[in-house]
């Protein structure tokens, strides 16, 4: 952590503040009668304005599966957009309840800053792009390659580690800025770009012929990003953690948004006590009992949700990959719902 | 032939015309454009760059460009740009967020502004009233306009607040707000009284001695973590302070520039007709010193006008900055091209007109020495 931080965090601790935000949030977000989510200022799939000027993407649907399960109305929230360096002064001082803005989940971030991650809404991680007629289908392939990087950032040195890991020879195109690097690639100067994997999805759409390019399977860091509480208000924490949780449990039994209401009569005892059917889950943490099923009803599943905003439905087209539930080799996993 | 003694009669042969390669086109163009080789080499080269840049962009601006459609579909395989994207955000680039039934009020308010503001640049009987009404009445009439919550009018929050709305709301509250202050900075700072003068000397300097952005950046991300919890500023407001405060530290400079400039003989004689100092400032000196400094005025806020950009830091969406965000919506990446140069266009129509304006001013209050 820089002095900066470390200061202000000092200082908040001598003003008392964080004492005065562990007051119980569940409450104030019901007396309020809307969630405020930090999200960010735009991110292509993750958060992002539409032609109408709602917020749509990943990164929102979490924020709006909070808000179905604390009111059971998924447009009970507002958005406050924060750029990366504000986002955690406005959680902590309590400007949003909640942050779903891309941010990795680190030991230091979730330890000693005063927050806590919830969980992992989206497995990023670095990722290399190619163009299709190299005819490569691993990044085991790459040796002898020439490779587009911004210089100066942790993906140049994770792209060095991982070559020498593989005693692979490459060369580095360093550029001072991303949308260099993204251009030096487009015009054919190396045959490999390299960014975080979601960011490889975004720039493929912008690039002259998108069809003409793919996106290499290995993911060579671990980026989690997740949605973040402040820390010490257990009873918020649970709740966002398991609204996430909700979804990707439906995703495992199979309950989406168009089946919600038959699934609610189904044999599988998991299943009815997912969606309120049987048990009184929903009341330790302060929330209606139908609290996953409004979830579910309103925003789908957590493959619905990844489908619609950064999946096959969406102009990114972003491989399940990592994402994908753990019955399917991915790393999406929820607790047992009992 | 003659007779000797007839007198000799001037007869002016006509003049010639002048050589035909002094005259007419070919004249202009040996005088301005071909003269001397250095000349010569310059119109040349200029030529070649205007006629290397000029049709491609123009192709690119108009005849290549798409309008046509609703999604990036429609410029998929187009050469030109893609209006389409503009054309599709138009709305959210000039209002943000704003509910789209409620529209006109910012439409109004700003066209109530104008159009005052402009008819005090034409002479009338009116003009001291319409002066008046824009300093006073108008900012809060604008004020509920735009956020309303009374008269029936929906509430608007700031958060939705968006676009040019925003950039013209910041601009104009910055300018309208720092003129005043930066003015009594201005007379403190001249002031004899020690603590009036030290104050004052002291807020210029400080504010003047660090970047806007870092003003803005204070503003948002320290100032909340030393204020009582559940105590949250609107982002707006606080934007709407740091640029005020920043734009009098300038503003103060250009009006003592101007006070300096004001011969002592015109203090003398205030004060030898018996004026208090109010009076003094208010009838004789400042109407001469504000008058000597209208082209830095303007300048300081043309140079605001653009800074506004900078209140992106503090996650509010002027026009640039909606724009950016726009082409981050997965369905417009990649038309930051588009998006930019609408962005220039937009600065340069605001811009440009304020500095006629200053003009028009400047011409009618002119009463210089050199008449």
């Amino acid at each position: 952590m820089n002095k900066l931080s470390q200061f202000t965090i000092g200082a908040m601790l001598a003003l008392g503040s964080v004492t005065a935000a562990q007051a119980a949030t569940l409450d104030d977000v019901k007396e309020k009668g809307f969630v405020q989510c930090g999200v960010s200022t735009g991110l292509a799939g993750f958060s992002a304005p539409d032609d109408k000027g709602n917020y749509s993407g990943l990164d929102v649907d979490v924020c709006k599966a909070v808000a179905a399960a604390v009111f059971g109305d998924a447009t009970k929230v507002k958005f406050t957009p924060l750029t990366a360096k504000e986002r955690f002064t406005a959680l902590q001082s309590g400007e949003v309840d909640m942050l779903s803005r891309n941010t990795t989940w680190t030991l230091n971030r979730d330890t000693a800053q005063g927050l806590s991650f919830t969980g992992v809404t989206y497995y990023d991680g670095q990722g290399f792009m190619v163009r299709k007629d190299l005819g490569i289908k691993s990044a085991k392939e790459l040796a002898g390659a020439s490779v587009c990087t911004e210089t100066g950032t942790t993906t140049e040195l994770n792209l060095a580690d991982y070559f020498k890991t593989h005693g692979m020879e490459y060369t580095v195109v360093a550029l001072g800025s991303n949308s260099e690097a993204v251009a030096a690639y487009d015009s054919g100067r190396c045959d490999v770009y390299t960014t975080d994997a979601s960011g490889l999805y975004a720039t493929r759409i912008a690039l002259e012929d998108p069809t003409a390019h793919m996106v290499l399977p290995e993911i060579i860091s671990k980026e989690p990003l997740g949605p973040v509480v402040r820390q010490g208000d257990s009873q918020w924490f649970n709740v966002v953690k398991w609204s996430l949780y909700a979804m990707v449990a439906a995703e495992e039994y199979g309950v989406t948004m168009a089946n919600v209401d038959e699934m609610k009569e189904s044999k599988n005892p998991e299943v009815k006590r997912l969606l309120g059917a049987e048990g009184e889950f929903g009341t330790p943490m302060g929330l209606p009992n139908d609290w996953a099923y409004q979830i579910v009803k309103q925003l789908g599943n957590y493959g619905e949700a990844f489908e619609r905003n950064v999946g096959e439905g969406s102009p990114l087209k972003i491989d399940r990959g990592i994402n994908a539930l753990w019955t399917e080799g991915g790393l999406q996993y929820a607790p047992p719902f009992r | 032939m003659s007779n000797a003694s007839d007198p000799i009669v001037f007869t002016p042969t006509p003049a010639q015309p002048p050589p035909a390669n002094t005259v007419g086109v070919v004249g202009w163009l040996r005088a301005n454009l071909f003269n001397g080789w250095f000349n010569s080499l310059l119109t040349v080269l200029s030529v070649y760059l205007l006629y290397v840049t000029i049709p491609p962009l123009l192709d690119w601006l108009f005849l290549s460009a798409t309008v046509s459609g609703t999604d990036r579909s429609a410029c998929e395989g187009a050469d030109g740009a893609c209006w389409t994207f503009i054309k599709m955000r138009f709305n959210q680039i000039l209002f943000g967020f704003y509910p789209d039934g409620e529209q006109w009020r910012p439409i109004a308010t700003f066209v109530i502004g104008f159009g005052a503001l402009i008819s005090t640049v034409f002479p009338s009987k009116a003009r001291k009233w319409t002066v008046l009404f824009l300093l006073t009445l108008y900012p809060v009439l604008a004020f509920f306009l735009l956020s309303g919550g009374y008269f029936g009018l929906e509430e608007v929050e700031t958060a939705k607040w968006g676009g040019l709305t925003v950039t013209l709301v910041v601009s104009v509250t910055g300018i309208v707000a720092s003129f005043p202050i930066g003015i009594v900075l201005a007379l403190g700072r001249r002031s004899n009284m020690p603590i009036v003068r030290s104050a004052c000397v002291v807020f210029i300097e400080v504010v003047r001695g660090v970047p806007l952005i870092s003003v803005l950046f204070m503003a948002s991300v320290m100032l909340p973590l030393f204020l009582p919890e559940g105590m949250n500023f609107n982002k707006l407001l606080r934007a709407l302070v740091g640029v005020t405060l920043f734009t009098a530290a300038y503003m103060a400079e250009v009006v003592r520039g101007g006070l300096q400039a004001v011969p002592k003989g015109q203090y003398e004689g205030a004060a030898a007709l018996g004026l208090r100092y109010w009076q003094m400032m208010i009838l004789i000196i400042l109407p001469q010193a504000l008058k000597l400094v209208i082209p830095s005025i303007v300048n300081s806020f043309i140079s605001l006008f653009k800074d506004t950009t900078l209140v992106y830091i503090v996650g509010l969406f002027d026009v640039l900055e909606i724009i950016r965000v726009s082409t981050k919506d997965a369905n417009w990446i990649g038309f930051e091209k588009e998006g930019y140069v609408f962005a220039a266009f937009m600065f340069w129509i605001f811009c440009f007109a304020m500095s006629r304006v200053s003009l028009r001013i400047e011409k009618r209050l002119d009463t210089s020495h050199r008449k």
